[in-house]
C-alpha cells in the first residue's frame, strides 16, 4: 500500500508535479498496480539469472573514429532555448 | 479490377510493375480515401499529401526508365508517429512533441525511402507507445473502421485502422508488449512483432528498450514480407541489432506446412476468454489441421506472471528512457518556466499525459533505493524463466498458437478509469515479448457483431520466415 506522501515523494524525483486530485488518484491506483505486482513473490527464482537482455550480444563495438554528420546546428536548433557558442543557454543553475 | 485502395500491397506491387497502375494513382487513391473518411476514425496524426504526390511521381519515372529500386517503389504507407522523419514531425502523440521535427531520419524510414515507399503521413499511437487502445493519445482515438463505437486498439491503433480502412498498402508499427498484434487483431489486419535484434530501432522514439520492436502491418502475412525484406537486418547505430542472415522471406512463404508441429498452451485457455474469440481460436485450429499440420498440447507454466513482470520491466525503462524529455534539448516549455527547474517540471507535468506519469512513476518507486531487489530484480529473475518456457516448448513444436487477446475490440471508454484492467488486455501478447520471441496476428473470423478476431502465432527469435509461412497458408486457405 503506497501513501499520499510517498507518490508525492516518487513524483518528485521524476520531475512532475501533482495536484491534489491527481495525487489521490494516482496514489490508489498505483497501490493496486503494486499489490498486482506482489504475485511475484510466489515464483521460486533461487539460482534463476537475471535477463536484462535478449539477445546474447555482448560487447558490439565499431572503430573509434570520429564520424563528422554536419548535424550540429540542426540538432541545436531543436532546442526551445537560445542558441550561444554551439551551446544551448538554459537559466542560471545556482 | 476492384477498387485500387483495398488490393493488397502485393497487388499493388504487381500492378506497378507490369505498368497496370502509376504510383501517382494509386497515391491519388489512397488521398481521396483518406481525406473522405479519416475525419471520423482519426488514424493520422499528421498527413503529408503533397510529399506523397511529389514522391510518387519520381517513383514512376523511375519505373518507366526500368529502375525500380524495389518491389515497394511507389507503394504508399505510413508510419506510426514514433518513428522520426526529417520531412515531418514526430510527435508521439504526446503534447511534448508537438511541435518537433526530427533532424535526421530513423533506420527504418530511411531504409523504405531508399527503397521508394512514398509517405503518406504519420498515424496515431497512445503516447510514447503506452497503451492498448490510443485512447492516450493527445490528438484523440482513433477509431475502429468496422465499428466506430469500439477502439482500434494500441498503441499502434492508426498504423492498424489505417490499413482496415484503407488508407495504406502497409505501415509500420511498434511492439512492446503487443502493440502490433492486438491493434492487428482489433482491426481484422495482419502485424509482425518480429524478434527483438531482427529490425533497428535508431531513430525511433524509446518505450522500453529491452523489449521494443518494429515491424510491418499490411493486410497479409505476404504484404508484411514484402516490407520485412527492405527492414531487417543490421545497423550499426543500433547495437542490439543482430548478425543473423536475413533470409528471403517470400520464398519462404509457399512451403507446405503440412507436418509442422504447432503447440497450444494450455495457460493460454482460460476463464474469461470471449466465447466468440474461442471459437474463432478453435477454427484456427481446425484450419491448420487441415493444412496437414499437427497441433500438440503444450505448457508455458511461468504465463500467468508474465503480466506483472512487464509492468516492472517496461516502466522501470520507460522512467529513465523518458528522463530526456526535460524541455532542454526538445520538447514545447511553458512560457512561465524561468529556472532550470521549473522548465524540468513544468515541461514534463504539462507536455505529458496521464499514462505516461503513471508509468514514469512506477518505473521511479520500482528502481528506488529499497525496492530494487523486490521489484526489479525479481522481475528479471521472472523473465528469465518466461524466457526459458518458450525455449524449452520449442524443442517440442515448431510453432505456438494462441488468440491475441481475450476480447475483440472494446468500447471506446470502458477501460480508461481502471489502468489495471487496462493492463491484463495484454495478458497473451506479453510474454512473447519479455522471450524476446517473434509473433504475428493473422485475421481468421468476425464476431456475430462483424468485429475481427485474430489469431496469434509466436515463433522461436529470428524464424520469421516459419510464422509468416503459416499465416500466408492459413490466409491463402480461407481466400
Amino acid at each position: 500500500m503506497l501513501t499520499q506522501d510517498e507518490v508525492k515523494h516518487i513524483a518528485k524525483l521524476a520531475k512532475l508535479k501533482l495536484n491534489e486530485a491527481e495525487l489521490k488518484k494516482f496514489t490508489g491506483q498505483l497501490s493496486s498496480i503494486l499489490d498486482f505486482f506482489g504475485q511475484l513473490q510466489e515464483v521460486d527464482t533461487d539460482n534463476i539469472e537475471e535477463t536484462s537482455q535478449v539477445t546474447g550480444l555482448s560487447n558490439v563495438t565499431r572503430p573509434d573514429e570520429i564520424i563528422v554528420d554536419g548535424q550540429e546546428d540542426a540538432l541545436l536548433d531543436c532546442a526551445p532555448h537560445p542558441i550561444e557558442n554551439h551551446s544551448i543557454k538554459i537559466p542560471k543553475i545556482m | 479490377m476492384k477498387n485500387i485502395t483495398s488490393l493488397t500491397l502485393t497487388q499493388l506491387s504487381n500492378a506497378l510493375t507490369d505498368g497496370s497502375l502509376t504510383s501517382r494513382e494509386i497515391t491519388e487513391a489512397f488521398i481521396k480515401n483518406i481525406e473522405a473518411k479519416d475525419g471520423e476514425i482519426n488514424a493520422f496524426v499528421t498527413t503529408t499529401f503533397d510529399l506523397a504526390r511529389e514522391m510518387s511521381d519520381a517513383s514512376d519515372s523511375r519505373r518507366k526508365l526500368g529502375k525500380p529500386l524495389s518491389p515497394l517503389d511507389g507503394i504508399p504507407m505510413n508510419l506510426k508517429d514514433v518513428v522520426s522523419t526529417k520531412e515531418v514531425r514526430t510527435t508521439a502523440s504526446s503534447k511534448i512533441l508537438e511541435n518537433y521535427t526530427s533532424p535526421f531520419d530513423a533506420t527504418v524510414w530511411q531504409k523504405l525511402k531508399d527503397a521508394g515507399v512514398v509517405l503518406l503521413g504519420k498515424t496515431n499511437t497512445d503516447e510514447f507507445t503506452m497503451g492498448g487502445s490510443t485512447e492516450n493519445s493527445a490528438f484523440g482515438v482513433t477509431k475502429n473502421p468496422h465499428d466506430l463505437t469500439k477502439v482500434s486498439g494500441g498503441s499502434s491503433g492508426g498504423p492498424a485502422a489505417s490499413i482496415a480502412a484503407d488508407f495504406s498498402a502497409g505501415t509500420i508499427g511498434t511492439d512492446t508488449g503487443g502493440s502490433i498484434r492486438q491493434p492487428g487483431h482489433f482491426c481484422g489486419i495482419t502485424g509482425l512483432k518480429v524478434s527483438y535484434g531482427r529490425v533497428s530501432r535508431w531513430g525511433t522514439l524509446p518505450m522500453a528498450s529491452s523489449l521494443d520492436t518494429i515491424g510491418p502491418m499490411a493486410k497479409t502475412a505476404e504484404d508484411c514480407a514484402l516490407i520485412l525484406q527492405v527492414i531487417a537486418g543490421v545497423d550499426e547505430k543500433d547495437s542490439t541489432t543482430c548478425p543473423i542472415e536475413v533470409p528471403d522471406y517470400l520464398s519462404h512463404l509457399k512451403k507446405d506446412i503440412s507436418g509442422l508441429k504447432i503447440g497450444i498452451p494450455k495457460e493460454y485457455i482460460i476463464d474469461g476468454i470471449d466465447p466468440e474469440v474461442l471459437n474463432t481460436f478453435n477454427a484456427t485450429k481446425v484450419i491448420l489441421e487441415d493444412l496437414g499440420a499437427e497441433i500438440i498440447d503444450i505448457s508455458l507454466p511461468h504465463t500467468k506472471y508474465a503480466v506483472p513482470t512487464y509492468y516492472i520491466v517496461a516502466p522501470s525503462e520507460i522512467s529513465a528512457n523518458m528522463s530526456r524529455y526535460d524541455g532542454i534539448r526538445f520538447c514545447s516549455v511553458p512560457e512561465e518556466s524561468n529556472d532550470l527547474e521549473s522548465i524540468y517540471e513544468n515541461t514534463r507535468t504539462q507536455g505529458l499525459g496521464d499514462e505516461v506519469k503513471r508509468r514514469i512513476l512506477i518505473g521511479t518507486y520500482a528502481l528506488s533505493a529499497g525496492y530494487y531487489d523486490a521489484f526489479y530484480r525479481k522481475a528479471q529473475k521472472v523473465r528469465t524463466l518466461i524466457k526459458q518456457d518458450f525455449e524449452n516448448a520449442f524443442e517440442e513444436v515448431d510453432a505456438i498458437i494462441t488468440p491475441v487477446a481475450p476480447s475483440p475490440a472494446f468500447e471506446i471508454g470502458k477501460n480508461t478509469s481502471d489502468p489495471l484492467q487496462m493492463y491484463l488486455e495484454d495478458i497473451f501478447t506479453i510474454p512473447a515479448s519479455l522471450a524476446g520471441i517473434c509473433g504475428i496476428s493473422t485475421p481468421v473470423g468476425k464476431s456475430k457483431d462483424g468485429l475481427p478476431i485474430g489469431t496469434q502465432l509466436l515463433g522461436p527469435a529470428f524464424k520469421e520466415e516459419r510464422i509468416l509461412n503459416i499465416a500466408h497458408q492459413m490466409q491463402k486457405s480461407m481466400e
